[in-house]
């Protein structure tokens, strides 16, 4: 291997090592520390100056202590079957919403294709924290969506939207749809049109033909949808702590409380430890999912 | 079936669609212009909050800190993941291929909160102090991740003789990549760049995890002050970036349509 493929392989490789594998490593050894009133708040510290013998203590007072506790206090799996289950649903709202957009944009006329796809992905590219905030006026005790309904006699007294999980799971949907939208819409488009109407010459239903053709043609996209939304779903800070209540703990927010307000890293890593663990599981079948894909094409 | 004009179904998804997508934003936008200072109330156009939000030193210098954090970690994650691209899609086999490519994947699925505690912890522990510098890194080791992602789909769709081409004629590889390869994967990378620049400019989590006291940038400080509520300011704000990214958008979609129309045309004219 020459000495310019070294340099064009390992630059990226070994920065990749330094600040993303190498931290996780600091992460999961905190994670079994304990915490202490120090700079840095934990102990025991790593001291190479000690030779063999404190390499030994140091190991040996590391310990699974923080795993336990996360266990038997039932804030953090309390937050964690929150997260998920919030996660899950509103994946599963973000496609019902997502997937008529798709399907319209899909079979809109050919010219108009590329601006409706244009005016999906705008919103992208505008501040995520600015459109988690354009719901805060929206939904607000005297927000405009509850003057609004008041003024049209739907209700007598204003709705309590703001701070509950119902802004979070508006929030999650409207923040995501992109992610939901484009790949549906990248299976849509390539399908064959004359397939559905073959079906429906040979005397299916036009519901019939949705669902024994057009959903199972759109099913990659559909699942990489879910997985886009899902995964970094479940990990949000800004969403719950922005629009949800006190009782929204979601994990995100659990771990940036611990970390800043009770300012106990340990338990902060062992939180970040397991969160990963849980979102390993989808992590790997989105990639395995993405890899098959590829190989299709 | 295509050319059929759309069907009542079809259009009132889109309609209602189109109108949860930008309804949100659009009230955000006209109620910068309200004069009161209450969300709930119109009480007569002004541009009052402008003015208050150009006087306002500190999100002057959130602005600035913004930027070049944004500029300067979305060059050297360009760089950095044009190189991952280029390493990955063109070297099949190499020690500990497999988990680079999981490297360049994670970060993409990562919670923002993880990247930002282990990043935080990191230099804590090397004892690097925060500040511009420790939000940069953090911003290039994930945005080079997106910006190889990018890169990378647009390697594998080009046609891989004519680089080999000009190894054959003599090129050296780093010939061959300056003059044939860049030249083809430029729009790629010029929106690889785009994107980086664009999440750093967003991003609030890692932001608050790796940033010193002295490091506030833009969207630390509106998270800030929006926890306390609506604010008209912040309004003004967010019209004048939501303006800016409509314009640089549109500007960018009018000239990749244009080169693509050069390129079809040099296409058919060449096959002439």
């Amino acid at each position: 291997m020459n000495i310019r493929r070294f340099t064009l392989i390992f630059t990226p490789y070994f920065w990749l090592i330094a600040l993303f594998l190498i931290p996780f490593i600091i992460v999961f050894k905190i994670s079994l520390s304990d915490p202490a009133l120090a700079i840095p708040p934990y102990t025991p510290n790593f001291d190479l100056s000690g030779g063999w013998s404190a390499i030994g203590t140091f190991f040996s007072q590391l310990d699974f202590e923080n795993y336990e506790f996360l266990l038997t206090d039932d804030l953090y799996w309390k937050s964690y079957l929150t997260s998920i289950k919030i996660a899950f649903f509103s994946t599963v709202f973000t496609l019902i919403v997502a997937f008529p957009i798709a399907y319209g944009i899909a079979k809109a006329p050919l010219h108009l294709r590329p601006m409706l796809m244009m005016l999906i992905i705008l919103p992208f590219w505008t501040s995520f924290l600015i459109r988690v905030y354009s719901w805060i006026g929206i939904l607000a005790n005297e927000g405009i969506l509850n003057n609004f309904l008041l003024w049209i006699g739907i209700i007598d007294q204003p709705l309590r939207l703001i701070n509950t999980n119902i802004a979070v799971y508006i929030g999650i949907v409207y923040t995501y749809l992109p992610f939901m939208i484009l790949p549906i819409y990248a299976n849509l488009e390539k399908m064959d049109s004359s397939l559905i109407e073959a079906a429906e010459d040979l005397g299916c239903s036009r519901i019939g033909a949705f669902w024994s053709i057009t959903l199972p043609m759109a099913k990659s996209g559909i699942v990489a949808g879910c997985m886009l939304v899902f995964i970094p779903a479940i990990g949000e800070f800004v969403i719950p702590s922005l629009l949800g209540g006190s009782s929204t703990n979601m994990i995100g927010k659990v771990l940036w409380g611990e970390f800043f307000s009770n300012r106990d890293w340990p338990v902060a890593s062992s939180v970040a430890v397991v969160l990963l663990a849980i979102l390993m599981i989808p992590i790997i079948l989105f990639q395995r999912h993405q890899q098959k894909e590829n190989m299709n094409e | 079936m295509n050319n059929r004009s759309l069907s009542w179904f079809n259009t009132t998804s889109l309609v209602l669609g189109f109108a949860f997508l930008y309804l949100p934003m659009l009230i955000l936008i006209i109620y910068s212009f309200n004069s009161s200072k209450l969300v709930t109330v119109w009480a007569g156009f002004s541009t009052k909050w402008y003015g208050e939000l150009f006087q306002d030193e500190q999100f002057m210098q959130a602005a600035w800190v913004t930027l070049k954090v944004g500029f300067f970690s979305a060059t050297a994650a360009t760089v950095l993941g044009t190189m991952a691209a280029y390493a990955l899609v063109r070297t099949k086999k190499f020690t500990g291929r497999a988990l680079f490519s999981g490297m360049i994947f994670a970060p993409l699925v990562m919670p923002e909160v993880i990247t930002g505690l282990s990043l935080l912890l990191l230099f804590i522990a090397i004892d690097l102090d925060r500040g511009i510098l420790t939000i940069t890194l953090a911003h290039i080791t994930f945005s080079m991740c997106f910006v190889s992602v990018v890169v990378s789909s647009r390697l594998t769709s080009f046609d891989k003789s004519l680089e080999e081409a000009a190894l054959d004629l003599g090129c050296t590889p780093f010939d061959a990549f300056k003059s044939v390869v860049l030249p083809i994967i430029m729009p790629a990378v010029a929106s690889g760049w785009l994107l980086a620049f664009t999440l750093s400019l967003d991003d609030l989590v890692i932001a608050s995890f790796t940033a010193g006291p002295s490091s506030t940038t833009l969207p630390i400080k509106i998270y800030s002050s929006i926890r306390l509520g609506v604010s008209p300011q912040i309004n003004a704000l967010s019209t004048i970036m939501i303006g800016i990214v409509t314009v640089f958008v549109i500007t960018a979609s009018i000239i990749s349509k244009q080169s693509i129309k050069k390129y079809e045309s040099e296409k058919i004219r060449a096959n002439l």
